[in-house]
Parts: structure tokens; sequence; C-alpha cells
């Protein structure tokens, strides 16, 4: 099985994030780091690789970098990574990106792709479904649990009430939550294997995609800032002071 | 400019979220909506109520319905060129939205809180966290497809009634409709529930394990609360996902928001912020919970939870 995975570096969330004044985006520092969340979708993608003796390809866009999030994911265990660092793309939005990634994991061949239901940075959360529209193919989302079915996959699908039990045919998209998996940490030696692995560097007309973007961010300002309270040390008696509270929100 | 809206057929009704949104689009007149079935009739009357005049009744099969669903709706486009789809921001919902968006080769905005109809159409959305307000205008044409997440507007019936209603059978769609739903498992639990109850109990890892979350369920009924959690104890699987707040859960407004051992991660405020009233209990002074808390505890969720449940049981 043929398996592709969709990550992305995003500037680290421990530190605080800034949008240029100029341009309205965020602001990317050279050095940034694998969002977390792909840390789940490149563990399943590398389970099923070893399930089926296939391949594991890393698709990822956006400025490469010190590579740091990059290497982290080959040191993971993925085999190689196709990286699309075009100026051209930047300020993308979803769909743009979406773009990006189906040409991208298309020219690599694929049975299952697999990326995280969204991104910590941007999150809109609908990029996985676009990939799966663009190339023709089903979106197993919110997968929360994914299981091997003969050539197909069986996953547990959230929904607000519970989950799903749901079966399909591969290729296939697969957009898994944190809890699909337990990520595995990249042992030494595959931290000196990464150093070897092939990475492709593509450009957005390689794969025949312009950045071309249809949305404009018109203003930003702080919200409204919600004044801190009370703040009171427990000395034994926090949960009298809290009764209190709620016998004046009128909710006891 | 016609703005149609997208919901779905949820237990027989449309989900509360889809009536949000469809309060908001019939403040400018009776609105298309694509509805998407369950298998069972059309709620036409509360459609009509909240403000639906024409109802496109996508006819669904119970399988995974986003890409033939997708398919229908980029049809109707091609057929009545609407100016905008809102869609509340359910799981389904952004399925359909992201397909439809690759489809008709349109951008889609999500996480917004509210679409402002007058002057340059603008979505306004929040960012890192909450504290940043972003308004983000479309440049190119239509249809514009909104994404909005839940609890942006209230849900109000305006008592109308619907004129026309259309089925359309959802297409076959090739390898793209393959996926087939073989089980429904639900872990909806009993008693209040977080969208509607007027106090939530949250509990997050400073809880420290799985059984710890008996404090939150013990102090959460003689509040008559909903109980909540973070995403990263849904993920530890200690409580399930149902019960999760925050931005890839649920967004709540309660009159008191009580949060235990929850340290405050940007995607747990976005999803609680805006409650009436916050309670934190951490023993971190740190926590940014505190930043947005009207009462916050420093203290041991063990020992202050432990001790409020005895004297709210004890007031009877």
């Amino acid at each position: 099985m043929q398996v592709v995975v969709c990550v992305k570096q995003i500037p680290d969330p421990a530190s605080p994030s800034a949008l240029d004044p100029a341009t309205n985006r965020l602001i990317r520092p050279a050095e940034q780091v694998l969002d977390d969340t792909d840390r789940y979708g490149i563990e399943v993608g590398l389970q099923l690789g070893e399930k089926t003796g296939g391949s594991v390809t890393l698709v990822s866009m956006g400025p490469t970098g010190t590579m740091q999030g990059i290497r982290q994911a080959l040191a993971m265990g993925v085999d190689k990574a196709v990286i699309v660092d075009d100026p051209a793309l930047e300020g993308s939005d979803a769909l743009t990106t979406a773009k990006v990634l189906a040409a991208a994991a298309s020219r690599e061949g694929f049975d299952v792709l697999v990326a995280g239901v969204e991104s910590t940075d941007g999150y809109s959360g609908v990029v996985p479904q676009m990939v799966a529209e663009l190339l023709d193919v089903p979106a197993l989302t919110y997968a929360r649990k994914v299981e091997l079915d003969g050539d197909g996959l069986r996953i547990e699908r959230q929904t607000s009430g519970g989950f799903d039990i749901v079966q399909s045919d591969t290729p296939a998209v697969l957009a898994v939550t944190a809890g699909a998996v337990e990520p595995r940490y990249p042992t030494f030696r595959g931290i000196m294997a990464a150093k070897r692995k092939p990475v492709d560097q593509v450009r957005a007309g390689d794969l025949g995609v312009d950045g071309d973007p249809r949305q404009e961010v018109i203003s930003v300002a702080p919200a409204p800032e919600r004044q801190a309270g009370e703040v009171v040390e427990d000395e034994g008696t926090g949960h009298v002071r809290i009764i209190e509270f709620m016998e004046a929100a009128k909710v006891i | 400019m016609s703005v149609w809206v997208f919901a779905e057929q949820v237990d027989g009704s449309p989900g509360e979220s889809a009536l949000e949104v469809l309060t908001k689009a019939a403040s400018r007149g009776p609105v298309t909506v694509a509805y998407l079935g369950d298998g069972s009739e059309p709620d036409v009357e509360t459609l009509g109520a909240y403000g639906a005049g024409v109802v496109y009744h996508l006819q669904g099969s119970g399988d995974l319905p986003a890409a033939a669903a997708a398919r229908s709706l980029a049809g109707l486009v091609e057929r009545e060129s609407p100016q905008a789809i809102l869609f509340s921001q359910t799981y389904t919902s952004r399925d359909v939205a992201g397909r439809l968006a690759a489809r008709i080769d349109r951008p889609v905005i999500s996480n917004a809180v509210g679409v402002d109809f007058d002057g340059p159409w603008s979505v306004t959305s929040e960012i890192f966290g909450g504290s940043q307000i972003v308004r983000t205008a479309f440049t190119g044409p239509g249809p514009f497809l909104v994404l909005v997440r839940p609890k942006s507007y209230t849900a109000e019936a305006s008592g109308g009634s619907v004129d026309r209603v259309e089925t359309i059978p959802l297409p076959e769609v090739g390898r793209s409709g393959s996926p087939r739903v073989v089980d429904t498992i639900v872990e909806r639990a009993d008693g209040p529930q977080l969208s509607d109850a007027k106090v939530i109990v949250s509990g997050g890892r400073g809880l420290g394990s799985a059984e710890a979350y008996a404090l939150i369920e013990n102090v959460a009924e003689p509040l008559h609360a909903a109980t909540g959690a973070t995403r990263a104890i849904v993920d530890a699987g200690w409580v399930p996902y149902a019960k999760q707040v925050g931005q890839t859960g649920k967004t709540v407004k309660p009159e008191v928001y009580m949060a235990c051992g929850i340290s405050g991660a940007m995607q747990h405020l976005v999803g609680m912020k805006d409650s009436k009233r916050i309670v934190a209990i951490n023993k971190d002074p740190e926590a940014p919970i505190f930043s947005v808390a009207d009462l916050g505890i420093i203290g041991d969720v063990h020992k202050v939870l432990p001790k409020l449940t005895e004297a709210l049981n004890a007031r009877g």
C-alpha cells in the first residue's frame, strides 16, 4: 500500500504568534516546528505502510526554512519528502493549498492519503475534503481509529453523539484526530537515517497551480478583552467562595 | 443578493446550529435551504418557522453523504447562482462545504463567528484563541461559502412557512461515494447536555487520571450541570468525544462555566470564553485560564471539588 502523509510546519505554538501588519499574514519564522497534530497522521501512515510493506511519502507545502519539522517526520520513519515551497503560494487559502497537495500527492501516487483533521495554525478544517474532491476519492474524516479491511479501510468516525463505523474502498483520503494512535518518538538511528533521505523540492508551476487569492483580510482588531476577576488561593475554603459565586449568579 | 443555507436533518429535525444560521440569513427575507435529509420525512414545518421559503430536500441514504450532497449542491448552484451559501460548522457540513468548494472552484471561509451582508460582503472570525478579530472579504465571484461556528447566532422562529419543496435524490458518485456506515454508536450521556445546560463543569489534564473525572461528575450532579472536557483528556481516552469543549469540540455559552484542572490552552478557550461567568480551579497560578476567569481558585481540584460537592449536597 502506497501512503502519502500531508504535514505542515508551523510557528512554534509555545511562542506568541503575530500577523505581519503590512500583509495581515501570519509571520513564519525560519525555524518552524512540525504541527503536533501531524504526528498522529504520520503514525497512522507509518503503521499502514508497515502492515502492508508499502512506502510512506510526506508531502508538505510552505516555507521550508530550517526543515526542522520535516526532518522530525523523516526521523519518525517516513521514506521521503516532497516539499512545495514557492513565494507565489504565500497567503494561499485552503483551496489553493488543497490543489497543491492534491497535485503533489497524485504525482507520487497513493492508496491512502493521510492528513490531520485540521492544522493548529490555520484550522480551516476543510483541506482533506477538498483534496478528496479534486482527486475524486472518498474522504474518511474525523477518524479516531483506523484498521485495514482487505484492500480497504475500516475506521471509527467521530460524530456529535458518538461515532460511526465506516468501511471504504481505497484509494481514499483519511483525516485523523489526535486520538487515533500514540505517535512514536524518533530513535537515534531514525534521526541519523533522516539526514540521507530524499527531499524533493517542487514549485507551484511544476504542479500547474497558481496562488490566486480570492479573499482578502480587510481588518484585524483586538477582541474586547474579558476582564480577569478575583483570584484567590485555596486555604481550605475555596469551595465556600465558589458557592457564594454560584448564589450570586442565581444558578443554585 | 440571494443567500442560501445548508442544513442537515439530525434525529428527525434540523440541527440547532443550522437554525441559528438560518435565523441570521432570514433577516433579509425568505431563505432557500438545501436540506440534507437523514432518510426520514423532512421537517419542513420547522424550517419554515425559522425562515425557509424554498427547501431543496437532498434525500440521503444514511451513508456518508458528503460527496453526493456536494455534487447535488453544485448542480443547484449552476442552475440558480446563489450569491452565498452559509453552513453551520458541524462535521458533515465541513465535509460538504470542502467538497463543494473544490468542485465549483470557490473559496470557503471557516470558523466564522459573524457574517455581514451590508456593504462589501465580509466574514468575521477569531484568531489566536479569540484574542484578535479578523474581517475577511471575498474578492472573486460567488457563491461565497462560509462555515459558521455554532452559537454565533441565536435561533429564533419568525413563524413563516415554506412555499415550495423540491426533493432531489442524492446521485451515485462512483468511487467518492464508496464509504458505507456499517454501525452507529451513541455515546451521548443522559441528563443535562452541553448545548443547553445553565452550568457546565469541565475537567482537564489537572485531574491526573481518568478515574478522577468522577470528581467532575459528582460536583455536576447537585448543580444540575452538564459535564465537559478538554481535547487533551478526550484524546487520552478518559471521556467520550461528545464531551469535548473547544475548537474541535463544542462551543458553549452557559451561565456559569467551571473549569477544573484546565490550563486554558487557546484551543479550549475558543469554545468557552463567551460563557457568561467563568470559575477556574487550577494549581498553577500562571495558568492562562485565570486571565478569563471571573473567579479563580488557586488550588488542587482533588481537594476543592470533594468539599464543594459535599457542601452542595448538604444544601439539599
